[in-house]
């Protein structure tokens, strides 16, 4: 399936008037996917910056159904959405969760493997930008190594959780990455999802200016630096089967990578590093890279990642 | 044809969901509830009742699972008990803030530490601040009819709140009764199907539990309690209706037993109110005026008619099977505050009474009213609130 810009539709659900900081880049990924399925679908959004990003009722920014939900429960209330859209025999209606990496990798992680296991027919998207933004930027379980966050002042002690093979492990059809920066990639991996059966993951990586202390302008540049040091890979585990995507996909060879020091220079919230900081997050970086290159070039059931019942 | 079936409360819960042609259920098993939850899973998979029943990790997500539904436009149901309830806790106030008509059995059990699987009301009476309707059952007939009732009323559009169904653990969630099953033709006449004012539309697209500012946040709550006020004048109504229909009444916000010339009053909840009918018979053998009192609706507190009993008698004695710690019974407490800008008011005193499953018999109750007599002729009340049967 190839996607080109110019057949993608001039409307627009993320309307005017949004409140989202300049250059944030969960907004960019949220209009992309008002890009890629149109308005047939209704958002399960749990307490995030997303909740605040449409405005103060009597207005609303979102021109989609949206069901905002407490902070810990969209995996569970998508459930509910999906059940009573089947009862009521609504066919073409795609409904996506719509949370951040705290309602994801913390506090919501037993909601969404909940979803995950009952096999929910839902997209559910995790717009991480590695901390809780919307409260004014305290560390989660998706914050780097490293990085400056309001409780890791001194930078965090612990690395990121690796949530896409965490879903995975839940045997689901359909587990992506993406990141805005590389838009089609996103767009194809968001028309995909909806054509499968089932709990679709998809995990992208939205940089936010204000918490990662870089330029408003350099948001897609950021991201484009996540992907070209190897910090982030674009992939996707469909039925099981592991599968890098361009440009992640010409990165296996190391020296195509950029060393992560590109990225990690980039923003303020990793000033404190020190060099051996540097190294040992280059490390394990290079040691994801080995990992994807096995799982890449291995068939699915080696890994029982995926099995029809 | 109208049939009548000897089954456990907690059975009887199961079988409502189908005359109530309920469409999402989401669960999570607690004890003692779990009989509800595995009833309707038999019943789903017979394909006896057709509706979708989403099987939660948890009972947070079991509340956050209706709301996605009741939103989603379907009737929804769930039942849960004790720490099931209070682990709801914060999606409870998200589903009354959402205006959603979610239908909930709770068998009110205690709460640990120690574990304890039998009767106590503090665990929903804790939750009587969270924009919840709240019935208090006191047999296994009311619990069928209440939940018949309670969609009635929670889907009118001048309530649009959920309710819970409140039935004490083993005392009725596991006791058979015979209980009258009305024929299902005339429960669907009764209550027809749900029709949301508004729901998840794509057609229609609103945001749901938008971020309201301080300029909004009050007019939305003030609505919340409208609306209550609004369910204390609709459930007595309903309940005449329901009683017109199928033959069962309860006696709508309060059932009064023997009140009219009795000079004490028993006030009760739940199944202790049963039981002190019992000791009302006796003690008037005796020539005491008693009678008794049983509150089933505890939000919205009907505040009115507890005015309206008090008048012309000398003594009200509350029973409560549950203790807001530092303070008093629920019940008491409720009585007391309603009453407190009546002149000519009775002596109040509270029993605590029950707790963690201990049984109230009629016999507990008779020494509670021998006691509720001799302060009543005394004419003073020597003590705020009594632990009934407190090992000394």
């Amino acid at each position: 399936m190839t996607v080109s810009i110019k057949e993608l539709s001039k409307e627009e659900y993320l309307l005017k008037g949004h409140i989202a900081c300049a250059g944030c880049g969960p907004a960019i990924a949220l209009r992309l996917l008002f890009k890629a399925l149109g308005n047939k679908l209704i958002l399960v959004v749990p307490a995030c910056c997303s909740s605040v990003i449409p405005g103060p009722y009597p207005y609303t920014s979102f021109a989609v159904p949206v069901q905002n939900m407490l902070f810990e429960a969209t995996g569970a209330t998508a459930s509910g959405v999906v059940a009573a859209l089947r009862r009521r025999g609504v066919k073409d209606v795609t409904v996506v969760g719509w949370a951040g990496d705290g309602g994801t990798f913390d506090i919501g992680i037993q909601a969404l493997s909940g979803a995950a296991e009952r096999g929910t027919d839902f997209i559910y998207i995790c717009y991480d930008n590695e901390a809780y933004g919307n409260t004014g930027i305290q560390r989660s379980g998706a914050t780097p190594y490293g990085a400056w966050t309001t409780t890791t002042p001194t930078g965090k002690k612990e690395r990121k959780k690796d949530m896409a093979f965490i879903i995975a492990a839940h045997r689901i059809p359909y587990v992506a990455t993406a990141c805005p920066s590389y838009p089609m990639d996103f767009i194809k991996k968001l028309r995909k999802a909806k054509e499968i059966k089932g709990t679709k993951f998809i995990h992208i990586l939205a940089p936010c200016t204000t918490a990662w202390r870089y330029d408003t302008s350099k948001t897609v540049e950021i991201g484009r630096l996540a992907v070209q040091t190897g910090m982030w890979a674009l992939f996707e585990i469909e039925y099981g089967k592991f599968k890098l995507n361009p440009p992640s996909s010409q990165l296996i060879d190391k020296a195509k990578r950029k060393p992560v020091n590109a990225y990690l220079t980039s923003q303020g919230r990793f000033r404190k590093l020190t060099e051996d900081d540097i190294k040992k997050i280059q490390k394990w970086v290079d040691e994801d890279w080995e990992r994807y290159h096995k799982l890449a070039s291995n068939s699915a059931s080696d890994f029982g990642l995926y099995g029809k019942i | 044809m109208a049939q009548t079936v000897i089954d456990t409360a907690n059975h009887i819960a199961a079988i409502a969901t189908k005359a109530a042609r309920v469409q999402v259920i989401a669960a999570y098993p607690i004890t003692p509830q779990t009989s509800i939850v595995e009833r309707i899973a038999e019943l789903v998979e017979s394909g006896e009742l057709d509706a979708e029943y989403i099987r939660v990790e948890s009972e947070h997500s079991a509340m956050a699972a209706c709301i996605g539904a009741a939103a989603g436009g379907v009737r929804t149901f769930t039942a849960t008990a004790s720490h099931g309830l209070v682990l709801m806790h914060e999606a409870l106030h998200w589903a009354a803030g959402s205006r959603l008509p979610i239908v909930m059995p709770v068998v009110n059990r205690a709460l640990g530490p120690g574990w304890n699987i039998w009767a106590d009301t503090t665990d929903s009476m804790s939750q009587r601040d969270t924009g919840w309707i709240q019935f208090y059952c006191a047999d296994n007939q009311e619990v069928f009819d209440t939940i018949i009732q309670a969609y009635k009323l929670c889907e009118n559009e001048q309530v649009l709140l959920p309710a819970m169904i409140c039935l004490e653990a083993f005392i009725l969630s596991h006791t058979y009764m015979p209980v009258e099953i009305p024929d299902q033709e005339k429960i669907d006449d009764f209550l027809p199907p749900y029709k949301p004012g508004w729901f998840l539309d794509v057609n229609n697209p609103l945001s749901h539990g938008n971020i309201v500012s301080p300029d909004w946040y009050m007019e939305f709550r003030y609505m919340m309690q409208e609306a209550m006020e609004n369910a204390k004048r609709l459930i007595p109504e309903i309940d005449k209706e329901y009683g017109k229909y199928f033959g069962f009444e309860h006696g709508g916000l309060i059932e009064k037993y023997k009140c009219e010339d009795a000079d004490l009053i028993l006030l009760t909840m739940g199944t202790i109110g049963s039981e002190a009918k019992i000791s009302v018979e006796n003690l008037r053998k005796e020539g005491l005026k008693v009678g008794t009192a049983r509150v089933r609706v505890f939000r919205p507190f009907p505040r009115e008619e507890i005015r309206k009993l008090a008048e012309n008698k000398q003594m009200f004695s509350i029973i409560d099977r549950g203790i807001s710690f530092g303070m008093e019974g629920f019940l008491a407490e409720e009585i007391k505050a309603s009453l407190c800008n009546q002149k000519d008011r009775p002596l109040i005193a509270g029993f605590i009474a029950g707790l963690g499953g201990r049984d109230v018999t009629f016999k507990t109750i008779e020494k509670i009213a021998e006691k509720s007599s001799e302060w009543m002729r005394a004419g003073r009340v020597e003590k705020e609130t009594v632990w009934v049967d407190l090992k000394e």
